[in-house]
């Protein structure tokens, strides 16, 4: 029976070990032999050595080396690999925004050569799964980029997302997603004339003076928190006051405008940069003032955040009559200096970072202030370099990292690994995956692909209702920085949306060709179709005792197995297990 | 005794018939029924009264200088002139008449000095007593207040820390059994009902246990264990009669009027209403305070009108119903605002001298606390902090400061960040 054979664990990582045994042959057998033989001992030898696969890729093999070494230095012991199905769902919520199918879990189960990872990464990030991909990155980078909330009339969601699933399907190198993001102008709405989705990132973000376009600029990007200092020296840090404003001076040539639809509503917002004549009356020499703590004034000019500085002039570039060039555009000087600065690939390396492994180098993930060290600052260092060298090509980092070692562990902790626990606010040293929820457009997505619901509508409108259904876990503040928090967090509410609302009734529900019917009527055994559901959702088998509970249930339904497996969904949907990447 | 909650759920097929399917197939260890085994305080530790706290929360941080501490004459003084109140010698803005009748039941201190001046973490210095830190999450007072007197009303089957309107901040290293309990001031609560029979229910609850604790024993970290927590909690309050609770709309129509239809006056009202339950405690949202521009019409037109509507008839109900020597109010928000006057006539972020107001419980009534400079700049007297402000409050319901948590990390951590407490608030 099906269940036997996933029964021991033990048994399965012999299976797994010996499939490996070419490689691991060579590594554990012939190398010590060959160094015994010329009389040397390798260095690494005094630790536990299994063959870790690196796919000959040098970033890979520099994760594993650095995460090896922090767990032999913090004396962990790292947990086994993840079982195939596992991985499988890990790396397709990650990737891809969603779980996979039973299809696409069996392709990767039932394949048995050696670089099997390599090719469902390299399928996930191909022209295969590029929809999805572009779907799911933009979601991602949507929450990054302009929060959660919905309510805000000076930035348009669907702007957001057209733009960003547009330069996320021809795999936009980074820097230059940034520099759109940062220089853009035009209008915001999809329609509109002039439109450039890429203004909603600073669209929202341009009232009193730019104040959050300069924070959440120096945040999102370069991970540095500037925000504190507008008021303020950092007490702790050596963030200094003129810093935050000297940022700002580059947006002061920006504005967003509202254009009106003909009556009172704002049709669109319109990015636009202009001159900018100062605050001090000289255009030539536009300068900004803010106020000290003792109520001094202070003047700033557009610096860069180490010290860079640009042309006062608050001119758009143009030409005098006699050929003279003059002026400058602000914001675009700003851009060219970030995609140079090595902050830019660092930040956005440990952003990633976090993003497949829970906890990013540093925590919270954009802060890498001096304050605020990072546990493996070698490594952050030559993966922001290597991915400078690939080209700003995200897609790379992204195949370094989930091919490591490190991404490939299992959730389940030892007692030599227990201790290294994040959410008990220890660094966290990755020596075993860390559990996490899904997020709320992960869930949605997971759900459409277990239940096969049917998808009606195109691109635009299945993501409008995405975003109604989202709607309802978001709590906006109201303040100037925009903040919002959700509550699919783990709390009663979600816990009842699971429970009782729509999206689980629809997928719950059976007489409309779903999933749940094609189980139902298919000619496999009971067994069997329970098996089907478990597969679905959790990528595994189930247990003797979930088949036991299950039958029990088929029972209490008095032999109507549809209204059964009805409620056997319903729990697995239900469970830790499947709203927990694991 | 360990609890059950999914054996309180009445059934048409029994418990036991379903069980014995179970049994039929196979043996079972245990019958797999609650997902935690929560020991709860036995019911001979309930006393008599419940002590609860009500947090007004005033998101974006209210310019306490035009509310509760004003200059009239100064040039940082705004337009808004003073009225006396019901307390001697203490004068509050006059777009608060109906408060004005109420201070005699109120303290205000005016001496509150934090530091903290950017939103997330103002709100989450003013909510925990801690600064941020990347490696703790500090509970909140609705989760430390909720913690500590759970004990108290072993009957209460909805979540012992509701927030109404707002997100409030979370229960930090308490765990997600203490997270806020989020509902909208309409009383709605949504998705209560699953539609099928409540045999079946049950039976759903038996199976998805099933799942949940075989994953909770692979042993890989405790948000398996805390998601089991939480649907203990969930399945409980969706058969729980004291939902009602919620409901504002039960309440006569005058009394709705009294305090304010409008999101914030519901939400004082239900407040009211949960307390009487037995709730510990509730927090009340009203955003909108985060005027850098043109605030005093703003505040004269909607903001304050709203509050003083809402909190006078809160204040006058609890006072009247015998509850607010048990319960504390608690008014405030992340900051305050400048004393300066911007050009576009508002206000911006100011931490450094503010007002936060207190009433209820073992508080002092009808007292101001505190003073700041006659351009409100400065704080003349002792500045409190907002650990203090922490500590005074769990003093005045009889909460002991020498409680000490265990952080996730295994750390001590002192009640309220070892605040002092603010002497002045207390006879």
């Amino acid at each position: 029976m099906a269940a036997r054979r996933w029964s021991s664990a033990e048994n399965r990582r012999f299976f797994l070990a010996r499939r490996c045994v070419p490689a691991g042959w060579l590594a554990a057998v012939l190398l010590p032999l060959m160094f015994a033989w010329a009389g040397m001992v390798p260095a690494a030898a005094a630790g536990p050595r299994t063959a870790v696969a690196d796919y000959g890729i040098p970033e890979v093999r520099l994760i594993n080396q650095a995460m090896r070494a922090g767990w032999q230095d913090a004396r962990l012991v790292p947990s086994p690999q993840a079982t195939d199905g596992e991985w499988c769902r890990r790396v397709y919520l990650d990737l891809v925004g969603r779980i996979p199918t039973i299809k696409e879990l069996e392709s990767f189960t039932k394949d048995s050569t050696d670089d099997k990872k390599l090719r469902l990464v390299d399928r996930l990030l191909g022209d295969a799964y590029l929809d999805e991909y572009a779907r799911s990155w933009a979601d991602v980078w949507t929450t990054i980029l302009i929060g959660r909330d919905t309510d805000n009339d000076l930035v348009s969601r669907p702007g957001m997302r057209q733009y960003l699933r547009r330069s996320l399907s021809k795999n936009m190198p980074y820097d230059q997603f940034v520099r759109e993001l940062v220089t853009a102008s035009g209008t915001n709405t999809p329609g509109s004339s002039n439109f450039n989705g890429a203004t909603n990132f600073l669209s929202g973000k341009m009232a009193d003076n730019g104040i959050q376009a300069a924070a959440r600029t120096a945040q999102v990007f370069l991970a540095m928190q500037v925000q504190c200092t507008q008021c303020h020296n950092h007490p702790f840090n050596k963030g200094k006051q003129n810093q935050f404003w000297e940022f700002n001076a580059f947006f002061r040539q920006a504005a967003a405008l509202r254009r009106f639809d003909g009556g009172n509503d704002v049709a669109s917002v319109e990015l636009v940069d202009q001159d900018f004549a100062g605050e001090g009356g000289d255009p030539a020499e536009a300068e900004i003032y803010y106020e000290l703590r003792n109520g001094l004034t202070k003047v700033a000019y557009p610096v860069f955040l180490d010290g860079a500085e640009i042309s006062k002039s608050g001119y758009l570039p143009g030409t005098m009559s006699d050929g003279t060039a003059y002026g400058v555009n602000r914001r675009q000087e700003l851009a060219e200096m970030m995609v140079a600065s090595p902050l830019l690939s660092s930040a956005v390396v440990n952003r990633l970072w976090g993003h497949f492994f829970g906890y990013g180098f540093t925590k919270p993930v954009d802060d890498l202030g001096d304050h605020n060290a990072p546990t493996h600052p070698e490594l952050l260092n030559a993966l922001a370099e290597s991915l400078m060298k690939a080209s700003y090509d995200t897609k790379e980092l992204m195949r370094w990292i989930v091919l490591s070692e490190a991404y490939g562990l299992s959730s389940r902790t030892s007692r030599g690994n227990r201790a290294d626990d994040p959410s008990m606010g220890e660094q966290p040293m990755f020596s075993h995956f860390y559990l996490r929820q899904m997020t709320a457009e992960q869930l949605y997505e997971s759900l459409l692909t277990a239940t096969r619901a049917d998808l009606t509508g195109d691109a635009e409108e299945q993501a409008r209702m995405k975003d109604e259904w989202l709607g309802q876990f978001v709590i906006a503040f109201g303040t100037d920085d925009g903040a919002d928090t959700t509550t699919f967090n783990g709390s009663i509410p979600q816990v009842l949306m699971m429970f009782n609302g729509p999206l689980i009734k629809a997928a719950t529900e059976t007489g409309n060709g779903g999933f749940l019917d094609a189980v139902a009527a298919s000619g496999m055994s009971n067994a069997q179709k329970i098996a089907m559901l478990y597969q679905a959702a959790l990528a595994r088998q189930p247990t003797r005792r979930e088949v036991v509970v299950a039958n029990a249930l088929i029972g209490a339904r008095e032999g109507d197995v549809t209204a059964a497996l009805q409620d056997v969904w319903w729990a697995v949907l239900n469970s830790n297990e499947f709203i927990i990447n694991h | 005794m360990p609890i059950t909650p999914l054996q309180s759920i009445p059934s048409g097929m029994s418990r036991r018939h379903f069980m014995s399917h179970l049994a039929g197939a196979a043996a079972l260890a245990a019958p797999a029924t609650a997902f935690t085994n929560t020991l709860l305080a036995n019911a001979e530790d309930m006393k008599k009264r419940h002590k609860a706290a009500i947090l007004l929360w005033m998101g974006g941080g209210p310019s306490t200088m035009d509310i509760w501490d004003l200059k009239p004459g100064t040039a940082t003084g705004g337009p808004f002139k003073q009225i006396s109140t019901s307390a001697d010698g203490v004068a509050i803005s006059e777009h608060m008449p109906l408060m004005a009748q109420q201070m005699h039941q109120m303290a205000v201190v005016r001496s509150m000095s934090t530091r903290e001046a950017d939103h997330m973490r103002g709100r989450y210095y003013m909510h925990t007593g801690y600064v941020p830190n990347p490696n703790v999450e500090h509970p909140s007072y609705g989760a430390v207040i909720a913690h500590e007197l759970a004990a108290q009303v072993p009957e209460l089957e909805i979540p012992p820390f509701v927030s109404v309107g707002g997100g409030s901040v979370g229960p930090g290293f308490l765990g997600m059994t203490w997270a806020p309990f989020v509902v909208d001031s309409s009383g709605r609560v949504r998705n209560l009902d699953m539609g099928i029979d409540q045999a079946r229910v049950q039976q759903r609850l038996e199976m998805l246990a099933t799942i949940e604790k075989r994953f909770i024993g692979e042993d890989r970290g405790g948000s398996a264990q805390d998601h089991a927590k939480v649907l203990d909690r969930t399945v409980k309050l969706m058969t729980s009669e004291q939902m009602k609770a919620f409901k504002v709309d039960e309440e006569p129509e005058a009394v709705r009027e009294r305090y304010g239809t409008a999101g914030f006056g519901r939400g004082c009202l239900m407040a009211r209403r949960l307390v009487e339950q037995g709730v510990p405690f509730v927090e009340v949202d009203l955003g909108g305070w985060d005027n850098h521009q043109g605030i005093f019409t703003t505040l004269a037109d909607t903001k304050l009108p709203e509050l003083d509507q809402a909190m006078s008839a809160l204040v006058e109900d609890l006072v009247q119903r015998g509850l607010y020597d048990d319960t504390a109010v608690i008014w405030m928000g992340e900051f305050g605002r400048t004393p300066n006057i911007n050009g576009d006539g508002g206000r911006d972020h100011w931490a450094r001298s503010w007002s936060v107001v207190v009433g209820g419980a073992g508080f002092r009534r009808g007292v101001v606390v505190g003073e700041t400079s006659s351009d409100g700049k400065e704080i003349v007297t002792e500045p409190y902090s907002s650990q203090d402000m922490m500590a005074s409050v769990l003093k005045s319901l009889g909460i002991s400061l020498e409680t000490t948590f265990t952080a996730a990390n295994g750390r001590p951590m002192k009640i309220a960040n070892s605040g002092r407490v603010i002497q002045e608030l207390f006879a």
